[in-house]
Formats: C-alpha cells, sequence, structure tokens
C-alpha cells in the first residue's frame, strides 16, 4: 500500500491503535500485533511515564511501534502543556496528540483551547496531531499554524457509531494539506473502511477493539478494512446512483442517428 | 437554573414521597421495557423511576445485561482500585449511625503528618496510586492546612489524591485543590430532610441546606471529581435514588467540568451502633440500584468499597462498577497497627489488595492502579 506519511516519518499501516480499556496487557500486545499498526497512542494519565517498567509501557515494544503519548484529560491548554512536556521530559519523544476535553462526559473536544495548546507546543519544537471536532475551519487554523495532522471525530469517543459527521469530514478531507486521520467513534471494520473510501488518510481506532469479544481477531478485521477502503480510494469508486441506468439512455440515438 | 434545593423540593423528593410511593406502584412491566429501551446511558427521571420500582425487579437480568454493556463500552474491562486512609476518628458531630459519634466514649486517634506519611507509604507498597484521605469532623484536629501539607508530601507517590471529610467553603476547597487534591466525596447521607435532622442531631454537619449546597462548592472550586451517596440503610432506598438521581443531573448540567460519581454505602454493624434500628437494604436492591443508575448515567464512577463482601463485589464487577477500595483499614493507623482504635464500620471484604487484582483479572478485567496525573494541575 501506498505509505502514510506524517511529519516526513513513513508508515506502512494506516491504522493507529489505542491502548484503553483493554481487559489485560497481553490481550492488548496481541491486538496490536494483529492490527499491523506502527502508531500506538498512550494517555499519560494511564501510565507512570517516568516509569521503564511500567505494566502498560512495559508491553509496547517501542522499537516496532511509534509511541504516541495523548493527553486525554488535559481541561485546558495549559494542563495539555504541561503534560506534554514533561512526557518529552521523561521518554524523548516529541510527538503528541493533542487531546484538550473539558467536559468529562462525552469528551469533545475544545477548539479555543486545542487551537491554543498546538500553537504554543509547535513553538516548543513539539510534532503535534490535535484531536478535533470535525470543524473543516478549526482543521485549516489548526495546519496554519503548523500541526503534522488534524485529527476529526467521526462521532463522540467511544461511541461506535461510526460516520456522524459524514458532511464535515468530506469537506475537511477535501481542503486539507496535511493527514487527515479520522478519530473517535468508529465502531465497526466497515466504518473505518467507509473513513478510508471517503479519502482519509488513516484511521485511529480503540475501544471497538479493545471490547470486542475478541480483541485480536476484531484487529486484524479493521486492518483489512483499512486495507480495503484505501485501495478503493485510489483505485476511484464507481459513482453510485440510485437506479440502475441503461449504458446512454439520453444519447444512444446517436449511435445509430444516420445523419442527414 | 434552580439550586438543588428548589429542584428537590418542588419535585417532592426531600420529604417522605407519598406521590412518588404512589407513582412507584403504577410502574408496571411495561413502563420498565419503555425504559430499557430508551438510549442507554441518558438519565430522565420517569426513566430511573421505572428502573427503581418493585416491577423492575422481575427485569434485573436483562438491565444487568444492558448495564454491562453500556460499562464495557464507556470504561472498556477495567476497574480502577483505591485505598482510603483515615486521618482520625475525633468527631463534633452526634449522627447516630456512626461509630465515630461525638458521644460514643471510646478512644480516639488522629495521625500526625508523619504518622499518616507511614501508612500512606505502606499504602503505596501495595500498589496504590488513588488514595482517599479519610476524616471524621473536628477541624482543630484536621485542619485545612494539614490536609494542604499532607497532599503536599503524598503528591509524589500517588497520581490521584482525593478526601471525604467534613463540608468545607469554595475558598478551602480551592486551596485543597491548589495543594493537589483532585476529588471530594461527600454523602448526603439522607435527601429526606426529616430524617436527615433526626439522624444528625447536633454539630455542624446537622444543617441539611448546607450539606446540600456543598457539592456545588466542591465543584465550583475546580475539583475534578465528584463523590455522591446515600447512607442505604436510612431511608427508603428507591426515594433516595431519585433524589440522587436528580442531584447528579443538576451537576452535570450546571458545573459542567467536574465528573461525578455515586457510591453506596450500606450500613454495617459499627461499635456502639444498634443496627436493629436501621432497614438493611438487600442484596437484590443493592444490584438494581447500581444497575439503574448505570443505565442514566453511562459515564459516571460507579465505586463499591470493602464494606461489601467479596462474593457480592466479584459479581457487581461484572454489573457497572468501576472503582473499588481493596484491603481498606477503616481505623486512624490502621494499616501499620491492626486494631489500633475503633472502626467507622466493619470490613467485610477482608482480602488484601493482591487477592482483589487476581479476582479482577480472573473475571476477565485489568485492574488499573493508575488513571490520573498530578501533572495535570500545577500545584503551587
Amino acid at each position: 500500500m501506498d505509505k502514510l506519511v506524517i511529519a516526513d516519518k513513513e508508515f506502512n499501516s494506516r491504522l493507529l491503535v489505542g491502548t484503553g480499556k483493554f481487559a489485560s496487557c497481553e490481550i492488548m500486545a496481541e491486538a496490536l500485533e494483529k492490527s499491523g499498526t506502527e502508531i500506538v497512542t498512550v494517555a499519560l494519565r494511564r501510565v507512570d511515564i517516568e516509569n521503564k517498567n511500567d505494566d502498560m509501557l512495559r508491553t509496547i515494544d517501542v522499537k516496532k511501534y511509534l509511541l504516541l503519548p495523548n493527553t486525554s484529560g488535559a481541561r485546558d491548554a495549559d494542563e495539555a502543556v504541561r503534560l506534554s512536556k514533561l512526557a518529552r521530559a521523561a521518554t524523548g519523544i516529541n510527538w503528541v496528540k493533542l487531546e484538550v476535553t473539558p467536559d468529562p462526559y462525552y469528551l469533545l473536544p475544545d477548539p479555543v483551547e486545542t487551537l491554543e495548546a498546538a500553537k504554543i507546543l509547535i513553538k516548543e519544537g513539539f510534532v503535534v496531531l490535535p484531536y478535533i471536532n470535525a470543524d473543516p475551519v478549526l482543521a485549516k487554523k489548526l495546519e496554519d499554524v503548523g500541526t503534522s495532522t488534524v485529527m476529526p471525530l467521526a462521532s463522540p469517543i467511544g461511541s461506535n457509531q461510526g460516520l456522524k459527521t459524514r458532511e464535515a469530514l468530506e469537506i475537511i478531507i477535501e481542503q486539507a494539506n496535511v493527514p487527515v486521520v479520522v478519530d473517535a467513534g468508529l465502531g465497526l471494520p466497515s466504518h473505518a473502511a467507509d473513513a478510508m473510501e471517503m479519502g482519509a488518510d488513516a484511521v485511529l481506532v480503540n475501544t471497538a477493539i479493545a471490547t470486542a469479544g475478541e480483541p485480536g481477531r476484531m484487529a486484524a478485521a479493521f486492518k483489512l478494512a483499512v486495507e480495503a477502503g484505501r485501495t478503493a480510494y485510489i483505485a476511484g469508486a464507481a459513482v453510485a446512483g440510485k437506479r440502475a441506468s441503461a449504458s446512454s439512455p439520453l444519447t444512444g440515438f446517436l449511435r445509430n442517428n444516420k445523419e442527414k | 437554573m434552580n439550586s438543588v434545593k428548589t429542584i428537590l423540593a418542588q419535585k417532592g423528593l426531600d420529604g417522605d414521597g407519598e406521590f412518588w410511593q404512589g407513582r412507584f406502584n403504577q410502574i408496571n412491566g411495561r413502563d420498565v421495557e419503555r425504559a430499557l429501551r430508551s438510549p442507554a446511558g441518558i438519565y430522565s427521571l420517569e426513566k430511573l423511576l421505572a428502573l427503581v420500582s418493585p416491577a423492575a425487579e422481575d427485569y434485573l437480568e436483562e438491565m444487568a445485561q444492558a448495564a454491562r454493556q453500556l460499562t464495557i463500552q464507556r470504561f472498556g474491562r477495567t476497574i480502577r482500585l483505591y485505598a482510603p486512609l483515615y486521618l482520625s476518628n475525633y468527631c463534633v458531630n452526634s449522627c447516630l449511625y456512626c461509630g465515630f459519634n461525638k458521644d460514643n466514649k471510646s478512644e480516639r486517634r488522629r495521625l500526625t503528618i508523619e504518622q499518616a506519611v507511614e501508612e500512606a507509604n505502606i499504602i503505596a507498597s501495595e500498589g496504590f496510586r488513588d488514595i482517599l484521605l479519610v476524616s471524621s469532623e473536628d477541624r482543630k484536629f484536621i485542619s485545612i492546612d494539614y490536609l494542604c501539607e499532607l497532599a503536599g508530601r503524598l503528591r509524589s507517590k500517588f497520581s490521584s489524591i482525593s478526601i471525604e471529610v467534613y463540608q468545607m467553603s469554595t475558598a478551602e476547597y480551592a486551596k485543597l485543590f491548589d495543594a493537589g487534591i483532585e476529588g471530594v466525596t461527600l454523602y448526603q447521607e439522607t435527601y429526606n430532610r426529616r430524617a436527615y435532622s433526626y439522624y444528625h442531631p447536633s454539630g455542624p454537619k446537622s444543617d441539611y441546606d448546607n450539606r446540600l449546597d456543598t457539592a456545588g462548592r466542591i465543584a465550583a472550586a475546580g475539583m475534578r471529581e465528584i463523590g455522591l451517596g446515600a447512607l442505604l440503610g436510612l431511608k427508603d432506598w428507591r426515594l433516595e435514588t431519585l433524589a440522587l438521581g436528580e442531584h447528579a443531573h443538576y451537576l452535570i448540567k450546571r458545573y459542567w467540568q467536574s465528573h461525578v460519581s455515586f457510591s453506596f454505602p450500606r450500613l454495617r454493624p459499627a461499635e456502639n451502633v444498634d443496627s436493629s434500628k436501621f432497614s438493611l437494604l438487600p442484596d437484590k436492591n443493592l444490584v438494581q440500584m447500581i444497575i439503574a443508575l448505570r443505565l442514566c448515567f453511562a459515564d459516571a464512577g460507579l465505586v463499591l468499597s470493602t464494606r461489601e463482601r467479596a462474593e457480592l463485589r466479584e459479581h457487581l464487577i461484572e454489573v457497572g462498577v468501576t472503582k473499588m477500595s481493596a484491603g481498606s483499614k477503616t481505623s486512624p493507623g490502621g494499616y501499620s497497627q491492626p486494631k489500633s482504635a475503633i472502626e467507622q464500620f466493619e470490613i467485610d471484604d477482608t482480602r488484601s489488595p493482591a487477592q482483589v487484582v487476581e479476582m479482577i483479572k480472573a473475571n476477565g478485567f485489568d485492574a488499573v492502579w493508575k488513571d490520573w496525573d498530578s501533572a495535570f494541575v500545577e500545584r503551587k
């Protein structure tokens, strides 16, 4: 498959995977393996970033995966920036998945604080991948300040509802000059394939894999779906119509028409 | 927006609830089925009414299945662990159900900061990163400054520090928040005004309205987590659950940045407390209450202490509980010197933290020690 490029780094997989909600680190490790992912996001709140023996961190092979810390739980720009800096100081990783979610229920991203945090972090030398609502103007503003992707949500995080923001995602994809990673709300492999067919550069999946009956098998299904969707996008989809059509009902007569 | 006091008064949820008793008895199976078909995890008083009604007792399995599915979707297959650290049992209140009642002549104890740190070290060595500081009410012994200083000493060992102590002003909560405390648990005990006055005959805690307003002050001070609860066994649990639902709903709408959790303290035998005076809640209804709240509040934390017995705790993991204590000692100094002073209540699940972790894993869940980071908030 063609490569995904984020901030000059190349990836063969277009499926990013989150590490929350798994029943054990072993099950998580198996799911990561079967997903074929190369980018794994970890909530800084969940791990002891300074402790190399942290259960979760120990399970993630950093030679195989790019570890992408996220600021999940941050309520404003200050908190997200502080957390990112601590993570960088502890690990040397300067990539961050920026999440600013002041509402603890739907965990919807705060556009104002996210843009503010992105500006500061980019000035501080971070590679910033911001989680946002599917807001095309915000996506352009973030791109303008130098984020390396935009990560609009398909539906509220963990909701498994699929592409509820389709119309706005289409605009974001059309306008973006950075990779668009559809993040949050993808509940089924078909949702992921759908996003990839639309032209998303990648997707991020967590809940749908972690809480599946068999996370490893579901991770493999998402891998196939992402590949299928990407391949279909490149192949150029046939245009869908509402009814079957003869090959040229309006102009067919021209072929037989003996012009006089 | 009306105050919670007005909301409860207007809906008749701060009294004996004759109206609601009538409504409970009118609910039938169809109403319960309708509540079960409504969007999972979204609150309405009517829905909660149906789910805690006597008629819903015939639907517990269906309710449990729905609650389990919703909890796994929202929280994953994880259970957070915490430990309580009892600081003092000196008290100026005389709550009739509590072992720390000031009229109780038993031995009192208060930990110095050094002693509290020593206890916390034991808790940390067991793996805990989430600690709940508990104290009865006597500001002479456990002052705001004491709590701030202790939080400062514990910050490097614990990623989450919360308190369950006496009620305070917004400014005092803000000071504690700045010192590194991010959550407050404060039970109303009972939402029934008359019963509240009866059970809390004297001391600062005897003011019902002040107690009721405290959760709002906690949120206004910026605290991330607010723990609500009613002491189960004082008054009709169905009515208490409706009042809890309204209280939580009010807080969530008004203080949208604070996360609400529920605890389920069931009255347990305690020293010098005559438990025959209380109507203890049967397991079946405790389960019903937990499930009903989950089906109304998809993302609320549901917290279970070691008051409950091991076997029941194991079953409750499957139906919606998200956070548990383990290996708890409920007397000040209890971790370093078992049986050092009177306990607030008797522990039923006496297993060690390691045994509880094993139990959680055996049920296909991950035991999560850390799900917060003290680095989120800049501390002074």
